[in-house]
């Protein structure tokens, strides 16, 4: 019985391998804009995750996330650009960003220990902003940010000679830059699944999860609730570091512009809307999230030409319409998210 | 080793103008069971919350095993070895039974953030000790067959069982149990009683803050007494079902 499942899990693992590994090629079919919309799916797989550490497992809320992303941005923007004429190799700059946020996460952590719910969710949206209006304007009296216009002609990732910006030929098979910033992303994506997959059913995951569920009594079983909360706080911010390092060399380009509170607010329903807490869950919140809002991009305006001979509705506005809808529609229908973590009675009756 | 695992000396704790407690002293042997007992509002909690650092004193301190408690500090307390239970059970309710009572022994363990994320030697062998722990000390309270059951859906009297499992799991020297037949009907309450005089029996120091005054008196070593927040008498029952200012203040005078 347990072989029959380990090598149909075992096949099911190939295939999806398989699926993984063909996708940017069959996204390129569609135009490397296409490629591009996968590799945002993965970047905010990427940043969801981390998210879900602070407010799927701790369960405190943050509506100030994409503070650090953008803190990983930046890092990666001012450490590899002409702006300050530095061109640091990526692999030192990833976990500098990282350590970065991370310092960044702390000192949002600390003055909010005592908070929760509501309070905390204002305080954090507070820091996001005040993040990005500090991005915006650290070009006076010293230039450290471009203010508005950002920082651009951002070195790529760069490994060795091997460039992941433009095409080159590997094994004969001819590879676009967004296709190879695909595969690095892939593999930082599975990194973290493993990361979250790992710290879930580990000591610090379960104290996590109960000052979740009940600070006080978390206390009462000896768990250093300020601790923990701040590891929670920095290991989510640093997995927003690296994300944001990753989106800056991607880009090559950024400004305070991409880091706004709708970003914040957009890796949150992912969380919320796939199922906090919930790794599968969270995976397909953040995929539904990015990929949707381009089919309609793409779909809704040519259908209205089809249909109507004109555009009556702006693809854009129909875009947020139809967002919003659809988050009322799950919290009235599915309010654990769409797909929620079971109560793993299999698992744990099973297994002594 | 000294006979007396904890000395409260003078105790007190108002809030704004209510005295909660004032100048309480009392003290618990090694082995014994020590029932708290009085009135509604006497104070029962409250001198629980102070010695478990929910409450910070504002006179008086605790002595532990030899030296003092901090007072401000929940989680060093259940590191010292006192553990509770709480009157209105606080179970954390979407885990599992199991896992309840594996997060009981954070205390006693030590992986990290890169223990789990490597999952070295040192951790997955813990993981596992871990587990065998908790899966023992639901079979000790016999509630083995729930152990995949999230926490919420457990019947009352099994929440009861959990919550002390969950603290026998942080092997603590002092379990401090609040009301814990409160709710429960009398065969319930039978078995609550062998399983505390089990746990006594197996070496743990208990606390028995309680209304139902049979439970007390059948089961404890000695009795303290409190009323308006100051202590009335710590005896062997005996002596205190008999004494005056017991009867008065639980009769009213």
């Amino acid at each position: 019985m347990s072989r029959l499942l380990t090598s149909r899990s075992a096949f099911g693992m190939l295939l999806i391998a398989a699926l993984l590994i063909a996708l940017p090629f069959v996204a390129a079919l569609g135009g490397q804009a296409w490629v591009r919309i996968v590799n945002f799916a993965i970047l905010y797989i990427f940043l969801a995750l981390g998210l879900n550490i602070v407010v799927g497992y701790a369960g405190l809320l943050d509506l100030g996330y994409v503070a650090f992303y953008a803190v990983g941005a930046y890092t990666y923007a001012l450490l590899a650009s002409p702006h300050f004429g530095l061109h640091w190799p990526f692999w030192v700059i990833l976990p500098i960003g990282a350590a970065v946020a991370c310092v960044f996460g702390v000192l949002l952590g600390s003055p909010t220990l005592k908070l929760r719910g509501d309070y905390l969710a204002i305080v954090t949206l507070g820091f996001g902003e005040i993040v990005r209006i500090f991005m915006n304007n650290l070009n006076a009296p010293i230039n450290i940010t471009n203010g508005p216009q950002g920082i651009t002609l951002i070195d790529p990732v760069k490994i060795g000679d091997f460039s992941f910006a433009g095409t080159t030929q590997i094994f004969g098979i001819s590879l676009s830059g967004p296709q190879k910033y695909y595969f690095l992303l892939l593999a930082l994506a599975i990194l973290v699944i493993i990361i979250n997959l790992r710290l879930q059913n580990s000591r610090i995951g379960r104290a996590w999860q109960a000052i979740r569920e009940d600070e006080i009594a978390a206390k009462a079983v000896g768990i250093n609730t300020r601790n923990l909360k701040l590891l929670a706080f920095a290991m989510g911010a640093s997995f927003g570091g690296v994300a944001g390092g990753v989106f800056s060399a991607m880009q090559g380009f950024v400004s305070p512009e991409s880091f706004s509170l709708i970003e914040s607010i957009m890796i949150l329903a992912m969380v919320v809307l796939g199922g906090m807490g919930h790794i599968p869950g969270v995976i397909l919140g953040a995929v539904l999230l990015t990929v949707l809002p381009e089919v309609l991009r793409y779909g809704v305006g040519p259908a209205q030409m089809a249909m109507f001979g004109k555009m009556l509705i702006d693809p854009e506005s129909l875009r947020m319409l139809i967002f919003g809808l659809a988050l009322v529609l799950v919290m009235r229908f599915k309010p654990a998210g769409l797909w929620p973590s079971p109560e793993r009675k299999r698992e744990l009756t099973g297994g002594s | 080793m000294s006979g007396v695992l904890l000395e409260a000396k003078a105790v007190a704790k108002h809030f704004g103008g209510v005295k909660a407690l004032r100048d309480v002293s009392l003290s618990i042997r090694r082995g014994e069971i020590y029932g708290l007992i009085g009135p509604n509002g006497a104070g029962k909690t409250t001198f629980f919350n102070c010695m478990t650092g929910q409450y910070i004193p504002d006179g008086g301190g605790f002595e532990f095993d030899g030296a003092p408690l901090a007072a401000d500090a929940p989680h060093q307390a259940a590191a010292r070895g006192i553990a509770r239970t709480f009157q209105n059970i606080r179970l954390f309710a979407n885990m599992t039974a199991l896992e309840n009572v594996m997060v009981g022994r954070h205390v006693r363990t030590a992986a990290g953030v890169l223990g789990a994320i490597f999952q070295n030697r040192a951790t997955r062998d813990e993981e596992a000790a871990i587990r065998r722990r908790a899966n023992d000390l639901l079979h000790y309270v016999r509630i083995e067959d729930r152990a995949g059951d999230l926490a919420k859906n457990l019947s009352y009297g099994d929440q009861r069982r959990l919550e002390i499992a969950r603290a026998l799991a942080t092997e603590p020297k002092l379990l401090c149990l609040d009301e814990p037949a409160a709710g429960m009907n009398a065969t319930e309450t039978g078995e609550l009683r062998e399983l505390i005089d089990g746990i006594r029996k197996d070496g743990t120091t208990v606390l028995l803050i309680e209304h139902d005054v049979k439970l007390v008196m059948g089961l404890c070593d000695r009795v303290a007494v409190l009323d308006y927040g100051a202590l009335v008498i710590e005896d062997v029952p005996a002596v205190v079902q008999k004494d005056q200012r017991v009867i008065e203040a639980y009769l009213g005078a």
